[in-house]
């Protein structure tokens, strides 16, 4: 017997679940917050603006982060933050909600075309924003994309990136390195695997590719062969344990570190999409029993400082260290230049496909095998991190 | 009393009228509503030990108690707020606003922290976390018996307000592991008995799960939980004070999601503003799954527990199944339909 | 006015009853007497103010004036608790019960009784062993339970039983008044035989008893006395001696009325037919 209040209830609680899935799946546009600095009072009293500035045109710029929280995007928003209020651009300050937010990162796309502005600066969340992106540039902003290109590369205006490929070939290059002949038994803690985002793969086959593995598809992870040898270095045999989805934090480095050592207890190189996700593997790792360095050696991409003091202390043992507050900073400033002189940007890459800003392999125990990029101390890159 | 015996006799053959084999399933599903999740939990850790008998490992046993803590500890707050026909969507919010409470309080000043009070003693912070989230409980519990709002579209909004608030608050960033201190981190630690490592966090949750399952059993204010969620109308001309009781649920499951705050931070070893955003649904998921009903009233936190543990093990046995992640959503969602399904059926009872 | 005859004090007594709700006026001077081991019913049409009579007294609404006075005393419910406390039981069309608690549960639903000792006073323990005990001999004192059906919940009990656990929690707390509220409505013929045979117990057992009910035959059988409202008061009290259902129809629709001295508005027992 239900009677007609608990009935009602119950059709509640009955939507709170499904309602609360679809709220949570699809409900974007996390934080958004405008920093308006120096110049623009113009904007808000056009009155007085009726001729341009005397330093040149208000410029508006979105910057367009993948969340709000990642030490990796609150430098970037700090970088641009800083630039901006030098140069007095209008900038505006959002990101998804999370990895996997699409929707968040197409809302504010949108409304940086709604509002007119110059320029976006994005680190696309997936192929998913490309017609966002595509409606931005047909109603005449500049998109830059910062840190992770798009798919395909020529979506946006520029990209001004890390070379994610070239950062995880340097941290594979490193382990085959290190390991020196011996078989590696190799652990992926990667952002999703049932989805294929562009940074994700490129780190991923990258470091493979780093280690001497064929990677076959190069934008695809999981499609190489499970066991076989690998060729840098020394060279020896290989074996793939896991390819886990981490969602690139520190639980889901952690539960993902968890699950492959459950399927194989003897493994001995940990690679990981980015150091919250390092420092998880290495909490699993040791509450397994696990000597750090020693039994396994974990690597890792991004270069943060809590990262990098952590290659220091001997929690990750390589990592490749890429510079975000650089990238915001450059990228509001390409969009000012392009407003006031009309100076666009150049592709600076080895492959000139995007504008390379640059990554330094970061280790106390420097390999012949690298060749990708610079390797230089835990201190220096301490004394050259962000966040 | 000459007349009597007539009743009473109809009574007792009403009580013992034959039933089918299904009818008596029903009805012990409906007395003891955790012997499903039961059955499910079994019958997967036999069917994964079958498929890789790594499974059934100490190592991984250890694993899969672990990744149980944080949700199990929630789960057991969001069962208290389902049984009185509630729900409680903000309960990751909470949980996370109380760790970055805890971990922006205990670190040193030199830190990345942005409250002029950091560096407190990290007892102190821990307790002022645990004191935070009973306050966000207190305001859920304020906002549904005070002004009579659905708890659905309170927590759907206390959801957004405590997240924009810790990110406000704590200028979204990560405390990462290094900067916090050790007694933050202390329930993360664990007991070595032989491969098998026993997390303290693990302890605490069991510690709690078997506490508030004596409440519920034992003490009145746990029997007025099931009768407010039965028949709030009931209850109240009962006697009972219907608002009091459940604002007091929700004041107490900020409490539980205070204590899963320091949990969270022991297993993951780090404080971040977006830890495990869709928790709140898993705890719901947890909840149906272990046989308590959604629309209040009836349930165990055995089957909590039961519940929190199974998609645990599901997610881990089909990881080392081999299969990807999207088919151990795949197989929660299932699950979590099947469950609704069977309260139904146990619900149509026969009297 | 209420006369008050001889020695004979009234268990339950309203005089001028006032309660609005808005503009609607739903008890306009309303009286209502229950004496020592009667059955008064309560009938009236749609809107007459039975409902809301009776809930003044059940302490679910306190009335804008008048009077309530328990054996004498004049009191003032704000809740169902306080009614209960003076011992005012009501059974509610709803029944009040929790359908996923069992008998024992709901017997003591809102005054469960905790275990002696530290387990009691530290732990909050209840005592469920007494509990159960308790109910199952309430039960059986009512003639309607076996003691092996007190775990039972009280959704696997049909009408008639749930009906029969909600009178027994009303007369079970030491209870001086059990007003029910339309407790054959939902049943059907054979359990409301047996609800009307445990009215006849409890008044045989000492129990005054206000039973209200749209079921004419029903009160003819089971009532002393015939309270009947009309237009938020009490129209008249007939008894089923003196007064056919015909004339309680016309009474209730107005067509009849029916001089003071002509009723029976003190006890049966004691009033001169």
């Amino acid at each position: 017997m239900i009677n007609r209040v608990t009935r009602g209830r119950a059709f509640a609680a009955v939507a709170a679940f499904g309602v609360a899935s679809m709220v949570l799946a699809a409900c974007g546009g996390g934080s958004t917050s405008t920093e308006s600095s120096a110049a623009p009072a113009a904007s808000a009293a056009p009155a007085d603006s009726a001729a341009p500035a005397e330093g040149g045109a208000e410029v508006a710029v979105s910057l367009i982060t993948k969340d709000s929280t990642n030490p990796f995007f609150v430098a970037m928003q700090e970088g641009a933050k800083a630039t901006a209020g030098e140069i007095g651009v209008n900038l505006t300050v959002g990101s998804g909600k999370q990895e996997g937010d699409d929707q968040g990162q197409i809302d504010l796309i949108e409304n940086a075309i709604a509002q007119g502005q110059n320029g976006i600066l994005i680190t696309p969340m997936s192929v998913n924003v490309n017609d966002a992106i595509k409606k931005a540039r047909d109603a005449g902003l500049f998109v830059i994309a910062l840190d992770t290109p798009t798919d395909p590369p020529d979506v946006v205006d520029i990209t001004f990136a890390t070379d994610n490929c070239l950062a995880g070939e340097a941290i594979g290059q490193w382990a085959a390195g290190k390991l020196n002949g011996e078989k590696a038994v190799i652990a992926r803690l990667v952002i999703f695997n049932d989805r294929m985002v562009s940074v994700d793969y490129c780190r991923d086959n990258g470091f493979l590719k780093g280690m001497g593995i064929d990677v076959k598809d190069a934008t695809v992870m999981g499609d190489e062969d499970a066991t076989g040898k690998y060729a840098t270095g020394a060279g020896g045999d290989y074996e793939i344990v896991c390819l886990e989805a981490t969602g690139a934090n520190e639980e889901g480095g952690r539960k993902g570190m968890e699950t492959c050592l459950s399927k194989n207890p003897d493994i001995n190189v940990v690679y990981t999409i980015n150091e919250p996700t390092a420092f998880g593997a290495a909490a699993a790792l040791e509450a397994a029993g696990k000597a750090i360095g020693k039994d396994v050696i974990i690597v890792s991409v991004d270069g943060g400082l809590a990262g990098v003091e952590a290659v220091k202390a001997g929690q990750i043992q390589a990592t490749s260290q890429q510079y975000p507050l650089r990238m915001a900073a450059l990228g509001v400033q390409a969009i000012y230049d392009i407003v006031n002189s009309g100076t666009k940007p150049e592709n600076t890459s080895a492959d000139g496909t995007f504008f390379d800003t640059g990554v330094t392999l970061c280790t106390d125990d420097p390999m012949e095998t690298v060749t990708a990029a610079p390797q230089e101390s835990a201190q220096y890159c301490i004394d050259n991190a962000w966040g | 009393m000459s007349q009597t015996p007539t009743v009473a006799v109809d009574l007792a053959e009403e009580f013992m009228e034959p039933r089918t084999p299904l009818q008596r399933v029903q009805g012990i599903l409906h007395r003891y509503p955790y012997v499903s999740p039961l059955v499910v939990l079994v019958v997967a850790m036999v069917v994964f030990t079958l498929i890789n008998p790594r499974f059934l490992l100490p190592g991984n046993l250890s694993f899969l108690t672990q990744q149980t803590v944080v949700i199990g500890t929630l789960a057991i707050a969001q069962t208290l707020i389902i049984l009185t026909a509630g729900i409680d969507l903000s309960i990751g919010a909470i949980m996370v606003f109380g760790q970055m409470v805890m971990a922006n309080l205990a670190v040193s000043v030199t830190a990345s922290n942005v409250l002029p009070i950091a560096g407190q003693n990290p007892i102190i912070a821990i307790l002022l976390g645990i004191l935070a989230a009973v306050f966000a409980g207190a305001i859920n519990g304020f906002l549904i018996t005070r002004f009579r709002l659905p708890p659905f579209i309170v927590t759907l909004g206390t959801l957004s307000v405590f997240t924009a608030l810790t990110l406000i608050l704590f200028k979204a960033r990560t405390i990462q592991g290094p900067e916090i201190p050790e007694a933050l981190k202390f329930l993360g630690k664990t007991i070595k008995i032989g491969d098998f490592a026993l997390m303290y966090g693990v302890i605490l949750m069991v510690a709690m799960f078997a506490i508030f399952a004596y409440i519920l059993r034992n003490t009145a204010w746990g029997r007025h939980i099931y009768a407010v969620g039965d028949d709030p109308v009931a209850a109240e001309l009962s006697g009972i004070n219907v608002n009091r009781v459940i604002f007091s649920v929700y004041v107490v499951a900020g409490f539980i999601m205070g204590i899963a705050s320091w949990i969270y931070i022991g297993r993951v070893g780090s404080a971040s503003p977006n830890a495990d955003p869709l928790i709140n649904l898993d705890t719901i998921t947890a909840v149906v799954i272990g046989g308590v009903s959604l629309f209040g009233g009836r349930g165990t936190l055995i089957g909590t527990f039961i519940g929190a543990f199974i998609i645990v093990v599901v997610e881990n046995g089909l990881a080392l199944a081999g299969l990807d992640q999207a088919y151990r959503v795949l197989a929660v969602g299932i699950l979590v339909i099947l469950a609704v399904a069977v309260d139904q059926w146990i619900r149509k009872v026969k009297s | 006015m209420t006369p008050t005859l001889g020695s004979v004090q009234p268990v339950l007594q309203g005089r001028g009853l006032v309660k609005t709700f808005g503009r609607v006026v739903a008890l306009n001077g309303a009286d209502l007497e229950l004496y020592p081991g009667e059955v008064l019913a309560v009938v009236g049409d749609n809107g007459a103010g039975k409902s809301s009579l009776i809930k003044c007294f059940s302490g679910a609404h306190t009335p804008d004036s008048g009077e309530m006075l328990v054996n004498g005393e004049p009191v003032v419910f704000r809740s169902t608790n306080e009614a209960r406390q003076k011992g005012v039981e009501t059974v509610f069309q709803t029944l009040a019960v929790a359908p996923a608690l069992d008998i024992s549960e709901n017997l003591f639903l809102g005054r469960e009784v905790r275990s002696k000792g530290i387990l009691g006073s530290v732990f909050r323990k209840l005592d469920t062993k007494f509990m159960r005990e308790e109910a199952a001999r309430h039960l059986k004192e009512l003639g309607i339970g076996t003691v092996q059906s007190i775990t039972q919940t009280v959704e696997t009990l049909s009408g008639g039983q749930r009906q029969a656990v909600a009178v027994a929690r009303a007369a079970a707390f030491g209870s001086q008044v059990i007003i029910l509220d339309e407790p054959t409505a939902a049943l059907g013929v054979r359990e409301s035989a047996r609800v009307l045979q445990l009215i006849k117990d409890l008044r045989d057992r000492g129990m005054p008893v206000i039973l209200i009910s749209h079921n004419m035959p029903q009160v003819f059988e089971v009532a002393n006395r015939i309270h009947v409202q009309r237009l938020g008061r009490r129209a008249a009290v007939v008894t089923p001696q003196t007064h056919t259902m015909n004339d309680v129809v016309a009474i209730m629709t107005g067509a009849l009325t029916i001089d003071e001295s002509d009723q029976a508005l003190p006890p049966v027992s004691t009033s001169v037919s």
